[in-house]
């Protein structure tokens, strides 16, 4: 039985069996890190602006919650006198007679603004740009991305972008208010809108800079995972996460071209006087002169990228739970080759089934024929991730660490989202669902509470790779269990009130009689979403305060994991390893095989052993 | 003062939330690591099969509770015939995805008890299975093959428009923020063309095309008018929008669509539900057996205040959440009787007046059409009617113009005598006299003369045509025989008139 525990034998094997990259021969003073400006803000080091991406996303996910709670109060107790907040909102609280209440205006904009922000700052930068940064080059064995310097501008072009958001809050005429999907004409007329004057401007504005981080992210962790991967790390003995990252880079890469290709046409009906989505239009008055537009060619674009973006959002969550049950079951994932062709299926069909989000728009009901058949195919890769999650659980000597309880979380999560989805790919049931609440509770749990459980997973899981500290266990737990129960107390509900038909993006619910029944439910809900969004502060704490104060981590590999990011020293270093960088021998799942507890990568076959599965 | 006390308390609870944590780790270390994670997966994983077990009673028991509001129970089944196809897939979704809902959650919360860290326990090795994964890959496959099959079944027989020869009421709904326009086609059940250009707030708030004749019988209905169809009948509504994106919602009738700016959509579906049915329905539930205002409890029940709503389900600005309109679904007879109380939006505010692109035109394609129709009904009757019923025998003509103080006649009034002229064709065999009458204004001397050469006219147009003039004879009659009063100038108009009277068979 090897030892692998001790520090000592790792760094010796890796001496004795590493491949040699002349990394540290060539030294002239380490000109990427000099000083603190170097170091920690226009930083060229993956490991850092993995923790810059998180961080800048926490403080987004705070802000874009907030805002889901202040909404929430709206629709729960639309009587109440919300003059307290009038501090922070302003104008936007209007009074009368002593009773503050929400503007329409700006319950709209915030329920816009918070969908963009979780979506685009959080859940993509945030999520794939944390843990792409952070494991792409430890886990494949490179000394960094394979251009560092592109990786500082994709941080430094996401934070841009987030300025310019958070600037549009502060206008006159309030951010953009038509909706996170921005469709024209409503998007495209400040005659429409108040918000989609300047806050219309400055959301393209904002969301272009976006795309441009994306893609110069996207095609360094591409270009990365091609060409830096060590000796002996072939493609199928990545562990999954690195497959997950690398197909969402692809996706990323192939989706947000056409978005903002819908973006630069909207820009220029808004301010060149083009027509590209307006036609037959009479608004504040007067009829426009711009005919022979399509408002629903802006939906083709925007769902050319939306689709593959829940998939952006949701892949690097599945590789992470993947990575995270394995090395906690104590367990090989099971199929693993069936997950890496699920993922490559799944990121396939993505591209494949945009207009399922369009059923009602008025294309052509025959399209959607091809649509409802590629959608409903997702199922079975889906399913077959979720089977082989369960059984990797299944015979395991499981630890139930907070980073566990949000992967197990993760898969209760996706099988209640990703089942209703069944009942939304089917145009027919559609006809009924689309734009009611039951959307609304199938994509929050499925990419909202789900991806937020994959990072939360990610977070507890490599914090010690990020801080060198642990993060607080029982904090943890209490973190896990209240969102755990709080999601489900916000999200089930919402599919009664979807079945019985209840419109999403509703202000107020009074004016119909068929609408009106469940303000009972509402408060409940409104309840359950503030409870949700202190139970987050917790964990916000418990962040922080672990970077100084939390447990520190003592020995290299805590949890016994095989993958190579466990074999590099605890204080992180440019460069990633001091010498020579690991090479490869087996795939990354090697859990009690042969009587041994764990078989690090790196380790060499043994006589008539088999490295691949 | 308030906002600084919130701030303090969370401060504090801030606190206490880390000094539990950090005694918790403490004792963890004393304890031993090790043992303390055994200990922590025996609690955990308690907790985790607790949690499993509460969450499938709870969602199954809130199914139970909430059946109600699920589609194709109690009051929520659909009130259209696709509708209820659309409920029983619903259904079928539900029965399937329940079962691999209740299997999936309940294994990923139990594995997780059961195969907790335990000391010097051993996880197995199981990389792979390939029976197993080909099992798993095919069960969805096949369950995913039924629902699509079922479902784009459901689809299209829904989805696909008219065939030509199918009946169904023509409506047209446009949505602008924030309320719904109605339009119905009228008699000859086409909806006529209308552009944005002609619209004008004040007169034309649709910019109907009144050039196009099938827009002159359309009915607009009024803002606040209940939009009244009837039950077991075809309808098919086209759906438009005037400034940005609309949704054109009927949730008891499972009908959702896009209106969309420059891009008539339509949706085809048949109500199989009255209001009134409907509310008998409900009134089974206790439920609906509340008042409808609960600050007058004396008031109607919920089920007696019932109405099918017409929503908005894209949003379209800051009042998308009021675009309100009430639907009504009556039998039959009832449908007819109201439509019969509408008047075509054209005649009653359009004709005539400036906006009118017709203003001057005396006549309409429309009501030659009509009057056609009419006379043929008036000459029919009139032949058939027995000779002891003079009045019965005569026919007046309507639209027949001389010019003023003469006998000529105007060309308007060939419409009506070319086709009195083919009609009495039909009839070969009678003899009819063609009878010119005036006001008492005048001379009656001169009216009597007057009156038998315009008489002559419209008999000369009568022969001009091909009836033979041995069937026809002219007469003047002046004032001598009012059907009015002379003394308001209404009853003089109707005092001038030319008839036919049929004399013999």
């Amino acid at each position: 039985m090897i030892q692998t525990e001790s520090k000592y034998q790792a760094d010796v094997l890796i001496e004795e069996q590493g491949f040699d990259d002349h990394f540290h021969d060539h030294h002239h003073g380490d000109k990427y890190q000099t000083g603190f400006i170097g170091h920690y803000v226009f930083s060229m080091d993956h490991k850092v602006i993995a923790r810059q991406f998180l961080i800048t996303g926490m403080i987004w996910a705070i802000i874009g919650a907030a805002m889901s709670v202040i909404f929430r109060l709206q629709l729960g107790f639309p009587e109440e006198n919300l003059l307290w907040i009038k501090p922070l909102l302003g104008k936007w609280i209007e009074v009368t007679d002593g009773v503050g209440k929400l503007s329409p205006e700006f319950y709209y904009a915030l329920v816009t603004m918070h969908g963009t922000i979780l979506v685009f700052f959080v859940l993509t930068a945030g999520l794939s740009g944390t843990f792409s940064n952070l494991l792409i080059p430890l886990q494949i064995g490179a000394r960094d991305m394979a251009s560092p310097f592109l990786n500082m501008l994709s941080y430094w072009f996401f934070f841009l972008a987030g300025i310019i958001m958070f600037y549009s809050l502060f206008l006159n005429t309030g951010p953009f208010s038509g909706g996170w999907t921005a469709y024209p004409p409503l998007s495209a007329l400040p005659q429409a809108s108040t918000g989609s004057a300047s806050g219309m401007t400055l959301w393209l504005v904002s969301l272009t800079l976006f795309v441009v981080s994306v893609l110069l992210g996207g095609i360094n962790y591409i270009t990365t995972v091609l060409n830096l991967r060590t000796k002996g790390m072939s493609l199928f003995r990545m562990p999954l996460t690195i497959w997950a990252f690398f197909v969402t880079a692809i996706l990323g890469l192939l989706s947000f071209p056409v978005l903002a290709s819908g973006f630069f046409m909207l820009i220029f009906d808004r301010s060149l006087g083009t027509s590209f989505y307006l036609s037959d239009i009479f608004i504040g008055g007067q009829a426009l002169d711009r005919v022979g537009g399509s408002p629903i060619l802006y939906q083709h674009l925007f769902w050319f990228l939306g689709h593959p973006e829940v998939y952006i959002i949701i892949l690097p969550a599945m590789g992470i739970v993947s990575e995270v049950l394995a090395v906690h079951s104590r367990k090989p994932i099971f199929g693993y080759r069936a997950m890496v062709f699920s993922i490559l299926a799944i990121g396939f069909l993505s591209f494949i089934v945009w207009a399922h989000h369009m059923f009602m728009s008025g294309v052509n009901p025959f399209i959607s024929n091809f649509f409802v058949f590629f959608t409903l195919i997702i199922a079975i890769p889906s399913a077959v991730k979720v089977f082989n999650w369960i059984t990797t659980l299944y015979g395991g000597n499981i630890r139930l660490n907070t980073a566990m309880l949000f992967a197990i979380g993760f898969i209760s999560m996706f099988i209640s989202g990703g089942l209703t989805g069944i009942f939304l790919g089917n145009s027919s049931i559609d006809i009924q669902m689309h734009d009611t609440y039951f959307v609304v509770a199938h994509f929050h749990i499925v990419m909202g509470v789900a991806a937020f459980f994959g990072m939360f997973a990610g977070i507890y899981h490599w914090y010690p790779k990020m801080y060198g500290r642990f993060m607080n266990e029982t904090i943890g737990k209490v973190h896990f269990w209240g969102t755990m129960l709080c999601a489900y107390l916000i999200f089930w509900p919402m599919h009664y009130i979807g079945m019985a038909g209840v419109p999403r993006r509703y202000y107020s619910f009074d004016t119909f009689d068929a609408f009106k029944q469940f303000s009972d439910m509402n408060k409940f809900i409104t309840v359950a979403a503030i409870v949700a969004f202190f139970v987050q502060l917790l964990f916000v704490l418990n962040f922080f305060y672990s970077i100084w104060k939390g447990k520190k981590m003592t020995k290299q590999n805590p949890y016994d994991a095989t993958t190579l990011e466990w074999t590099t020293p605890i204080e992180p270093i440019h460069g990633n390893w001091p010498g020579k960088i690991p090479s490869v021998h087996r795939w990354a799942y090697d859990y009690n095989k042969d009587q041994r507890e764990y078989v690090p990568q790196y380790i060499p076959l043994e006589e008539g052993e088999v490295g691949d599965h | 003062m308030s906002y600084f006390i919130a701030l303090i308390i969370l401060a504090l609870i801030a606190v206490v939330a880390l000094q539990i944590g950090r005694v918790s780790e403490l004792s963890a270390q004393i304890r031993g690591e090790e043992e303390a994670e055994l200990q922590n997966n025996n609690s955990t994983g308690g907790w985790m099969v607790i949690f499993g077990v509460l969450f499938l009673i709870a969602t199954v028991w809130s199914a139970v509770y909430y059946k109600d509001v699920m589609l194709g129970y109690g009051p929520w089944e659909a009130s259209s015939e696709h509708g209820k196809e659309v409920d029983s897939l619903f259904n079928v979704t539900l029965l399937f995805t329940g079962i691999v809902f209740i299997a999936t959650q309940w294994l990923t919360f139990y594995y997780s008890f059961k195969y907790r860290g335990k000391k010097n326990g051993k996880a197995l090795f199981l990389a792979h299975d390939t029976k197993l994964e080909l099992i798993w890959t095919a069960i969805p496959a096949v369950v995913m093959a039924f629902l699509v099959v079922k479902g784009l079944v459901v689809w299209n027989n829904t989805m696909l428009d008219l065939d030509e020869d199918e009946q169904a009421i023509n409506i047209e709904a446009t949505g602008y923020q924030f309320a719904w326009d109605i339009r119905y086609p009228g008699a000859d059940n086409v909806i006529g063309h209308k552009d944005f250009r002609l619209i004008d707030m004040a007169v034309n708030p649709l910019g109907v095309d009144y050039t196009d004749d099938a827009s002159l019988d359309d009915i607009i209905l009024a803002g606040s008018d209940k939009i009244v169809l009837p039950v077991d009948t075809t309808v098919r509504v086209k759906i438009t929008s005037k400034d940005v994106l609309h949704n054109f919602y009927l949730p008891h009738f499972r009908v959702k669509m896009d209106a969309v700016p420059g891009l008539p959509t339509y949706f085809i579906f048949k109500p199989t539900k009255t209001t009134a049915q409907m509310r008998e329905e409900l009134r089974a539930y206790p439920e609906w057996n509340e008042p409808y205002d609960p600050t007058d409890p004396e008031g109607p029940k919920k089920w007696e205040s019932f109405n099918y709503e017409l929503a908005c389900a894209e949003l379209c600005g800051k009042g998308h959440y009021s675009m309100r309109r009430i639907v009504e679904i009556v039998d039959r007879d009832t449908y007819k009787q109201w439509l019969k109380g509408l008047k075509s939006t054209y005649l009653a505010n359009i004709r005539g007046t400036d906006a009118d692109p017709n203003k001057g035109k005396r006549l309409l394609p429309f009501e030659i059409k009509a009057r056609q129709t009419e006379l043929t009904k008036e000459i029919s009757a009139a032949v058939k009617a027995d000779s002891s019923n003079a009045d019965a025998k005569i026919i007046r003509f309507k639209n027949v113009y001389y010019e003023t103080g003469s006998s000529n006649l105007e060309a308007d009034s060939y419409y009506e005598l070319d086709y009195a002229a083919t009609l009495l064709n039909k009839y070969p065999d009678i003899q009819l006299e063609v009878a010119g009458h005036t006001d008492n204004v005048g001379d009656p001397a001169a009216n009597r003369a007057l009156s038998l050469q315009r008489a002559t006219s419209v008999m000369n147009r009568l022969i001009e045509k091909g009836v033979s003039a041995a069937r026809l004879k002219s007469a003047g009659y002046g004032d001598a025989s009012p059907i009015d009063s002379n003394d308001t100038e209404e009853g003089k108009a109707n005092n001038r008139r030319t008839e036919l009277r049929v004399i013999s068979q």
